[in-house]
């Protein structure tokens, strides 16, 4: 098959669907058009569109492709279709869910680690709304209920995989230079049993992910002064 | 007063020290311990004359706080034992702090790529899918901006009209509804201005819980131009509803 009609098979699925189409399910309708013909076909209409000034574009999210309205004609969609707005997430429900974003798969406990508070409440929220889901049991003791994101977090941030998330904070463990902490005092270590902290700036691919490179995995930094000092 | 309001839908410890940091303009590298300490303790004594229902939280972080600040006035070991580095008592608490911050920010980014989200339409347009970012240059203030503004209002308050009598009770069930109307008539309201009518300290107070549970329905909103300045109450503009009256009635169940 032609690239150039192939391109055009694909506009046309793109034109009627209602949902993102992934590169898989186009394969299964072009038969011999590779993984990368039809990438490259994608990325074609994009240009064209964007050329011609076109008021849609090809869109990637939550793992597949889909046409969508240009950013501009917000205004005048949300006027026609009469959209009601989407229930706002609170400030420590944003935070939770970063940090099940970029840590999953993560226990509970853990996230409330790093919140230094409760969060059954916003877990439940999260989970309701579909944004969170159970990705399974940690295998440690209790087996706690481990945290992990959905194709709706996805979708509701727009992004087309788990490797899209933006970097995490300007600050890395090795950033903080602890002896630079100007009053050397003190001999013992404080005991508040905050736990290890696990570097990484980029979550570790899972399920939902297209492009599962696995990035900064879990690297561990040992602490300096960790349980010394008794 | 048997009304409580639960601040988990609000912020935790950390956020607190982290606003005190800031209100400090500290360097969170080298927190003044004494003075974040103080300032802490000073916040927890608000939130229990509000009757907040102070989370178990606040309660460790003011115990950790105090644990570093004495080891901190403690001399160092005579004979540090063997070639063991000491670490700042402060050292834990600042990489906590640290990674908290990092998600926050990261939630703020959250918050911008859904923004950027709600603006393209697919072909089947959703009805819900549009987020209402009309805020302009604001942000939501914090509970401890809302403390920090109460404190001052409370304070400014003339001792005279604490001595006078007054028998009227005032349920906080009411200052709900008057808060209502207030901003049905007033879409934006000065913080201060919606305590113009209280008359004694229990007014105020069944006043500020009202705000609080409003903003925790998610009727109302409070925002800033910019950190630490003038606090503004407006309704929230995505949930102008009758539901009011029914969520005020029924117990607060506490979703987020």
């Amino acid at each position: 098959m032609e690239l150039s009609e192939a391109k055009k098979i694909i506009e046309a699925l793109l034109f009627t669907s209602e949902k993102p189409i992934t590169i898989e399910q186009m394969k299964e309708v072009l038969e011999e058009v590779d993984a990368k013909d039809i990438k490259t076909a994608l990325a074609d209409l994009q240009t064209e569109y964007e050329t011609l000034g076109r008021s849609f574009k090809v869109y990637e999210l939550a793992g597949g492709y889909q046409m969508v309205t240009m950013p501009e004609f917000a205004d005048y969609l949300k006027k026609f279709y009469r959209v009601k707005s989407k229930d706002k997430l609170t400030k420590p429900a944003l935070e939770t869910l970063a940090i099940v974003a970029y840590r999953q798969p993560i226990t509970k406990a853990d996230i409330e680690d790093i919140r230094g508070v409760n969060v059954d409440g916003v877990i439940k929220t999260l989970a309701d709304r579909q944004l969170i889901k159970i990705t399974g049991r940690k295998d440690a003791p209790g087996r706690p209920i481990l945290y992990g994101t959905t194709k709706e977090f996805l979708d509701r941030f727009g992004l087309s995989s788990l490797n899209e998330l933006p970097k995490l904070g300007e600050f890395t463990e090795s950033d903080i230079d602890l002896s630079e902490l100007k009053q050397g005092l003190g001999g013992q270590e404080v005991q508040d049993g905050t736990g290890e902290v696990t570097q990484e700036d980029r979550p570790v691919g899972q399920e939902d992910n297209t492009a599962p490179e696995q990035q900064g995995a879990a690297e561990r930094q040992d602490r300096p002064a960790e349980g010394e000092g008794k | 007063m048997t009304y409580k309001v639960k601040l988990d839908v609000f912020e935790g410890p950390l956020d607190l020290l982290l606003y005190l940091i800031k209100k400090e303009e500290a360097d969170i590298f080298d927190i003044p311990i004494s003075k974040i300490t103080e300032q802490y303790l000073h916040y927890l004594e608000y939130m229990e004359l509000l009757d907040l229902h102070i989370a178990g939280e606040f309660i460790v972080m003011a115990a950790t706080l105090m644990h570093i600040k004495s080891r901190l006035l403690l001399p160092p070991d005579e004979q540090p034992p063997e070639e063991v580095e000491e670490e700042d008592p402060r050292a834990e608490l600042v990489r906590r702090l640290i990674e908290y911050k990092k998600f926050k920010e990261a939630a703020g980014e959250l918050s911008e790529l859904e923004r950027r989200r709600s603006m393209v339409f697919p072909r089947s347009v959703d009805e819900t899918q549009y987020i209402d970012q009309t805020e302009g240059p604001y942000f939501e203030a914090s509970i401890f901006d809302l403390i920090n503004a109460f404190s001052t209002i409370l304070k400014s308050v003339s001792r005279e009209a604490f001595l006078e009598v007054v028998k009227d009770e005032f349920t906080v069930e009411e200052k709900v509804h008057e808060l209502f109307h207030m901003l049905v008539e007033q879409p934006v309201i000065n913080f201060k201005d919606i305590f113009k009518k209280s008359r004694s300290k229990i007014e105020l107070i069944a006043t500020f819980l009202a705000l609080l549970e409003l903003i925790r329905l998610k009727e109302v909103m409070v925002r800033q131009h910019n950190i630490f300045g003038e606090i503004e109450v407006v309704r929230n503009p995505n949930n102008i509803g009758p539901k009011l009256k029914a969520a005020v009635e029924g117990t607060p169940n506490g979703t987020v």
